[in-house]
């Protein structure tokens, strides 16, 4: 069987026709409801995609990735609530800006590893959680309503259509997965990748890791920026809760989900993450109580996440 | 001549354990240097400090004739001193191409390249191919390097140190755990690089030391107790005693009984 007929590669194969579909399908179906659960869907799918550049190749397992999300969306929110609207300015703000909350964050926590690691980015997103809860400017725990999404001065492209919104979200998350492929394959992303498997070993053959994993760190959160500031479109909205460690948890799911260090792994998992909980939640108030204990099933059994589990079947086939 | 490396009073102290023992010993370049010792004599520490993966309490470090005892330990190999693992290191997950092309890499500068993959990259594929062929791993080249030979893993394992290109080899029990088949070969091959490279060489492996090395430093507890040719060293009582003595038991070709 060829690369293209692994199932794995199938599924995500469906994942992506579905995404680019559901403007066209949905609205046909009458179910037009779907074109913003989707576009929802895709940006967690690109903060998943630039949190498996570090976690998955890079072995940083970041318990404060959501912090990105949160910043990209508040930079855009705060630049629309005074006035700025301009996509120009507003996106490499928000992009600028958490980049370098990355580089700092990046600089205190990478001195450290293992479970000080995951507390030290835990503690840190978690500053700037409570820094957005207490600014009462900007709505507090209310959020912040966006009255005008980002303009770009030109007649032909407008966010405020929602097939436009939709597909430049679409065209982001395709991105994301393809910086990520050339990254991980580049000299940068082998330094990376060796790193992971064996920091000391990297070092004696004259690489200091340090300055590697920084930079990784810093682009993976310029990424998860970009996610924020296209949910601060999609939704006219941002909010604390954008930000809280549940959602750095959850992103931890979707990737360990989809299959870590694959590419579209975390594409994949995020889309049967929201998928599940959209159905459970739908089913009964209490689907926490099934949902847990599926992630869990998940974590122990399907080592290697979706990606994982069809790869296994179909090798055994 | 100066030395190509010299070690000057170091000690490395784990808790109560003082694992270096104000240790000195120097190493002119062109020889092999062989250090033995029994299990625990601090032979892996000593590597760890003169590599830099490890910081000395005290003493100091000269490669070259210059001071590198606060030197990091990537600036190090950058200088030329190289190292191997007595515990396979190895990229796994990487194939053996890939291990070896991952220190042609770093020995051309820095890795901040984002964009061009390394699959394509002939500048280090090529020289990567090269080496492997030189140390017989050539038809080897595509495998996961988790799923080589053990033997072959441990010639992977120098392979990766000596495509960055040292003057020095810092090697840390290169037979360790090898049949003796797999050792001859070895030795073999570090015989063949004798000359190219200045060596530090750990080894357990007392045949081998004493066909490979001009000169031999003899460790226990942290402590040299002997250091000079192979006639000496194999002559020594103190050796003979300390460590030949019960090396004898596990060696069925081992030395007569002590003469003392
Ligand atoms: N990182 C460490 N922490 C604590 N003790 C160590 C460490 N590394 C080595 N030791 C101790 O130092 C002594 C020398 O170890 P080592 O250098 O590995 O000996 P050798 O390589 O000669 O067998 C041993 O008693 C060992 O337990
Ligand atoms: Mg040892």
């Amino acid at each position: 069987m060829g690369e293209l007929g692994k199932p794995a590669n199938i599924f995500t194969a469906l994942v992506l026709v579905i995404f680019a579909l559901t403007p066209i399908v949905a609205p046909a179906l009458d179910e037009s409801f779907y074109v913003i659960v989707f576009a929802r869907f895709m940006i967690w799918g690109i903060a998943a995609v630039s949190l498996n550049l570090i976690m998955g190749y890079g072995g940083l397992i970041s318990f404060g990735h959501a912090v990105y999300l949160g910043i990209g969306a508040y930079t855009v929110g705060i630049l629309a609530f005074h006035g700025v609207t301009s996509a120009w300015i507003q996106w490499p703000l928000a992009i600028g800006v958490s980049g370098l909350v990355a580089l700092v964050f990046g600089a205190i926590s990478l001195r450290t590893k293992g479970v000080y690691f995951i507390m030290i980015t835990l503690a840190l997103a978690q500053m700037i959680y409570f820094l957005s809860v207490s600014a009462e400017r900007y709505g507090s725990d209310d959020g912040l309503s966006i009255l005008a999404r980002s303009e770009f001065g030109v007649s032909f492209f407008s966010l405020n259509d929602k097939t436009t919104m939709y597909y430049t979200i679409f065209v982001f998350l395709l991105a994301s997965v393809f910086v990520s492929w050339r990254l991980v394959n580049s000299r940068f992303g082998t330094v990376m990748r060796a790193a992971k498997s064996n920091d000391t070993r990297v070092q004696s053959i004259g690489v200091g890791t340090y300055r590697y994993r920084l930079t990784a760190f810093v682009i993976a959160g310029m990424m998860c920026g970009i996610a924020g500031l296209l949910q601060a479109n999609l939704e006219s909205f941002v909010s604390p809760d954008m930000m809280s460690w549940h959602r750095s948890g959850e992103l931890i799911f979707m990737v360990v989900l989809g299959g870590m260090s694959t590419l579209f792994g975390p594409v994949t998992g995020a889309f049967v993450f929201l998928m599940l909980s959209e159905i459970l939640a739908g089913l009964t108030i209490h689907w926490h109580i099934i949902f847990g204990p599926f992630l869990v099933l998940v974590v122990i059994f399907a080592r290697g996440g979706i990606a994982g589990l069809l790869t296994r079947r179909a090798d055994r086939d | 001549m100066t030395d190509a490396l010299e070690a000057q009073g170091l000690i490395k102290a784990f808790g109560g354990l003082t694992a270096t023992d104000n240790l000195s010993l120097s190493v002119a370049p062109g020889e092999i240097h062989a250090v033995i010792g029994p299990n625990g004599a601090g032979k892996t520490t000593l590597v760890n400090l003169l590599s830099g993966m490890m910081r000395p309490d005290a003493g100091r470090i000269l490669f070259n004739g210059g001071d590198i005892t606060r030197m990091a330990a990537p600036a190090r190999v950058k200088a030329g001193l190289a190292r191997s693992y007595q515990i396979t290191s190895i990229f796994r997950d990487f194939t053996v191409l890939e291990n070896v092309m991952l220190s042609v890499q770093a020995r051309q500068g820095h890795s901040f390249r984002f964009w061009k993959p390394v699959s394509r990259d002939t500048s280090l594929m090529d020289p990567a191919r090269e080496l492997l062929a030189q140390v017989g791993l050539g038809d080897r080249v595509d495998m996961r390097a988790g799923d080589l030979a053990y033997g072959e893993q441990r010639q992977l394992e120098i392979a990766i140190s000596l495509a960055t290109e040292p003057s020095f080899l810092l090697l840390d029990e290169p037979m360790a755990g090898m049949g003796p088949e797999e050792s001859q070969k070895m030795i073999a091959f570090l015989r063949a690089l004798k000359g190219d490279y200045t060596m530090l060489l750990i080894e357990h492996d007392m045949d081998a030391v004493f066909v490979l090395a001009d000169r031999i430093t003899v460790l226990v507890y942290g402590k040299v107790i002997a250091s000079g040719a192979p006639e000496e060293i194999r002559n020594d009582p103190a050796v003979r005693e300390a460590y030949l003595g019960d090396d004898d038991t596990e060696h069925e070709n081992g030395e007569g009984p002590a003469d003392a």
